[in-house]
């Protein structure tokens, strides 16, 4: 009997909480509450973001430019980022402005009512963006931008080019016993939706139309996966040193990785290669998100303007080790570093994003009607039963 | 003025439970303001829910954080509490092990500046910080590692125990040590020497002597030293984020993601009273054991 009044209260606190942003949307989008011009800059910016998001070697300038200080909270996971907006009693507490968050994460913050409508005609660049950026899913909620799409990356599969023979082309590879106990793979609940990719290439009876929208049946199949492949795990990475770390130490040979860590290993002379394997990968798209009770809001609107030029996106690309959103950043990449537009796919029509499944929230609706989903939280646990 | 101050003076002397009431006062309300409050806040908070997608907190009275916790149809937590208690109960026999003999010949063998050399080398790691101590045996477990680089030198094989759960038995054996030989090294230097003579001239054999005399009369002492080794393992998460592998977590791991992480407070204090029901059992037998009077 609790356990159904329980499921009653949570399905009705869901239900609640999915029309805030609607109510939202419609006082968002009336005139007068979003802003037409950017003002002066209030001198300081406090971020939440991915570990070199604001490098200071395309930072420094805006803060010359504008006179915004920028002050960095580095986020390890988007669990971080999503608790780090919501301490101090949401929307940033009053002391974040922006926070750099990926599509698993997004969607909660704009739910939870941690982020605010921003006006994208202020960020000259959102115009040039590819057209999938432009209003996606994840930060755009009934039309109404909550942020504005920064960079993307695809999760790609790492492996040392000495131990590992042939080289592969399946994520099979991680999955199968052959690199046993030498496998590392992201301690990140959104890391199920790469193991139910692989099914929904390798078994197809199971019916799985899209990573991030599991029943019952199909993500107990993906749990049962990942649970054998515990046993050939070395580590649940936690952060991108870490996972460097593994590959170095020689305590991992094969893993589930960010191109970031595949360059920094391969600047240390590391025998690494990356890929994108036949099945596909998931991936990440990062948006600049404004902070419900942002203390600098001119800052942030200066930022997500300064961050999203041409120049910009080609720098923090090439630091960073993924994909502008913004394509005029091509020519400023092959300036900086002759093929690195190719390289990092930013030349590829609009069909090649179709092999890349972007994170987003997994919820119990998933648009058939019949909201029989597993929800983020059903991830959550399934991930601790298989991991802890 | 001055009247005042002896009618007040006198209040005192006339009661003397007075004296003892403002003097225990203020530490006894900072006492339950700071750490009892805590820990009921704590406590209450156990009994509340987090919405799962908004992460908002819902002050809804229910008890399923704790049946997710015990829960046997899904023993995820009961097997991460069990693994916990496991190694802090491996890592307290590993030190007791280690730091008798040592605690032995420091209280009654060693010359006095033999005695203040062993001391300074058994504090010497608490002057490092514990990081840094831990990193130092990441480097040398892992693959690549000191160790391994050691034994192959010798011709043995290599040794596959970085990011493991033994990894973790010998970081956590290594860390708190000096916290057992301590409390072990009180207690021996405090056996008085006629009792060894007087058994020994009851003709028992030193082996007898050592098992009714020596051991008996330092049970305390490791007792106590037991309290600082299983105690500290139990709370820690740095050790297992660090050095241990897949499927180390600790209680405090669980903790810390659940707060840090996914801000499920109400789980976190769910799963924390574990580790203070767990203590406060240990503690009352350690107090049947003396290990009080050791301290």
């Amino acid at each position: 009997m609790r356990r159904i009044r329980r499921g009653h209260v949570l399905t009705a606190a869901v239900a609640v909480a999915l029309c805030i942003p609607a109510s939202g949307a419609s006082t968002g989008n009336s005139a007068g509450t979003l802003p037409t011009k950017i003002g002066k800059g209030e001198g300081s910016l406090n971020l939440i973001e991915w570990a070199a998001y604001s490098d200071p070697s395309f930072a420094n300038k805006f803060v010359r430019q504008t006179g915004c200080k920028i002050h960095r909270k580095d986020a390890g996971s988007s669990n971080e980022m999503v608790a780090l907006m919501r301490t101090g009693g949401g929307g940033g507490g009053g002391q974040y402005d922006l926070v750099s968050a990926s599509g698993d994460a997004s969607l909660r913050l704009i739910v939870g009512g941690d982020v605010q409508p921003v006006n994208v005609n202020l960020v000259p660049s959102w115009k040039q963006f590819l057209s999938i950026f432009k209003s996606p899913a994840h930060n755009t909620v009934k039309g109404v931008h909550y942020g504005v799409s920064v960079q993307w990356g695809p999760n790609t599969l790492l492996y040392n080019t000495k131990k590992v023979k042939p080289a592969p082309t399946s994520w099979s590879a991680i999955y199968s016993s052959k690199y046993k106990g030498k496998v590392t793979v992201p301690n990140n609940p959104i890391q199920i939706a790469d193991a139910a990719l692989y099914l929904m290439k390798s078994k197809p009876s199971l019916g799985i139309k899209d990573p991030y929208e599991l029943t019952k049946s199909q993500l107990d199949a993906t749990v049962s996966l990942l649970k054998q492949q515990r046993k050939l795990v070395k580590k649940y990475w936690a952060s991108a040193t870490d996972e460097i770390n593994l590959f170095k130490g020689g305590d991992t040979v094969i893993g589930a990785s960010w191109p970031y860590q595949t360059l920094q290993l391969q600047a240390a002379k590391s025998p690494v290669k990356e890929l994108i394997p036949k099945e596909g990968a998931t991936g990440w798209a990062d948006t600049w998100m404004l902070a419900k009770k942002a203390p600098h809001p001119n800052c942030a609107y200066l930022w997500m303007k300064y961050a999203t030029t041409p120049q910009v996106e080609a720098k923090q690309a090439l630091v960073f080790g993924e994909t502008p959103v913004n394509p005029k950043a091509c020519s400023y990449m092959d300036k900086m570093q002759k093929g690195s537009c190719a390289k990092y796919h930013l030349n590829q029509p609009l069909s090649y994003y179709k092999q890349i499944h972007f994170w987003k929230t997994p919820i119990a609706d998933c648009g058939n009607g019949k909201k029989d989903c597993m929800d983020y939280n059903a991830w959550q646990r399934a991930w601790t039963q298989v991991t802890g | 003025m001055r009247r005042a101050r002896l009618r007040f003076s006198a209040v005192f002397w006339r009661r003397p439970w007075f004296k003892g009431l403002a003097l225990l006062t203020p530490p006894v309300a900072a006492f339950l303001l700071i750490y009892v409050g805590a820990l009921t806040v704590l406590f209450i908070s156990a009994f509340w829910s987090v919405d799962s997608f908004t992460g908002k907190l819902e002050h809804i009275w229910n008890i399923e954080n704790f049946r997710i916790v015990f829960s046997t149809t899904d023993p995820t937590y009961l097997r991460i509490a069990g693994r916990t208690i496991g190694i802090a109960a491996a890592v307290t026999l590993t030190d007791a092990v280690l730091a008798f003999p040592l605690a032995y010949y420091m209280a009654r063998i060693a010359r006095p500046r033999t005695r203040t050399l062993v001391f300074v080398l058994v504090l010497l790691p608490l002057w490092s910080s514990y990081l840094v101590r831990i990193y130092a045996w990441r480097l040398i477990l892992s693959n690549d590692g000191v160790l391994n680089w050691a034994l192959g030198g010798v011709g043995l094989p290599h040794l596959n125990i970085g990011y493991t759960n033994w990894a973790m038995w010998i970081v956590f054996s290594y860390v708190w040590l000096p916290f057992m030989v301590l409390p072990v090294y009180a207690a021996l230097e405090r056996i008085p020497d006629n009792y060894l003579e007087a058994s020994g001239d009851l003709g028992a054999s030193g082996f007898r002597t050592f098992r009714s005399i020596i051991v008996p009369l330092a049970l305390p002492g490791i007792v106590a030293g037991s309290i600082f080794t299983f105690s500290l393992t139990l709370g820690d998460y740095v050790t297992p984020l660090l050095v241990g592998g897949a499927g180390s977590s600790f209680i405090g791991n669980v903790v810390y993601e659940n707060i840090g992480v996914n801000a499920n407070v109400p789980f976190a204090a769910a799963f924390a009273t574990v580790p203070v029901i767990i203590m406060a059992v240990y503690l009352v037998i350690a107090r049947r054991l003396g290990a009080f009077e050791a301290l």
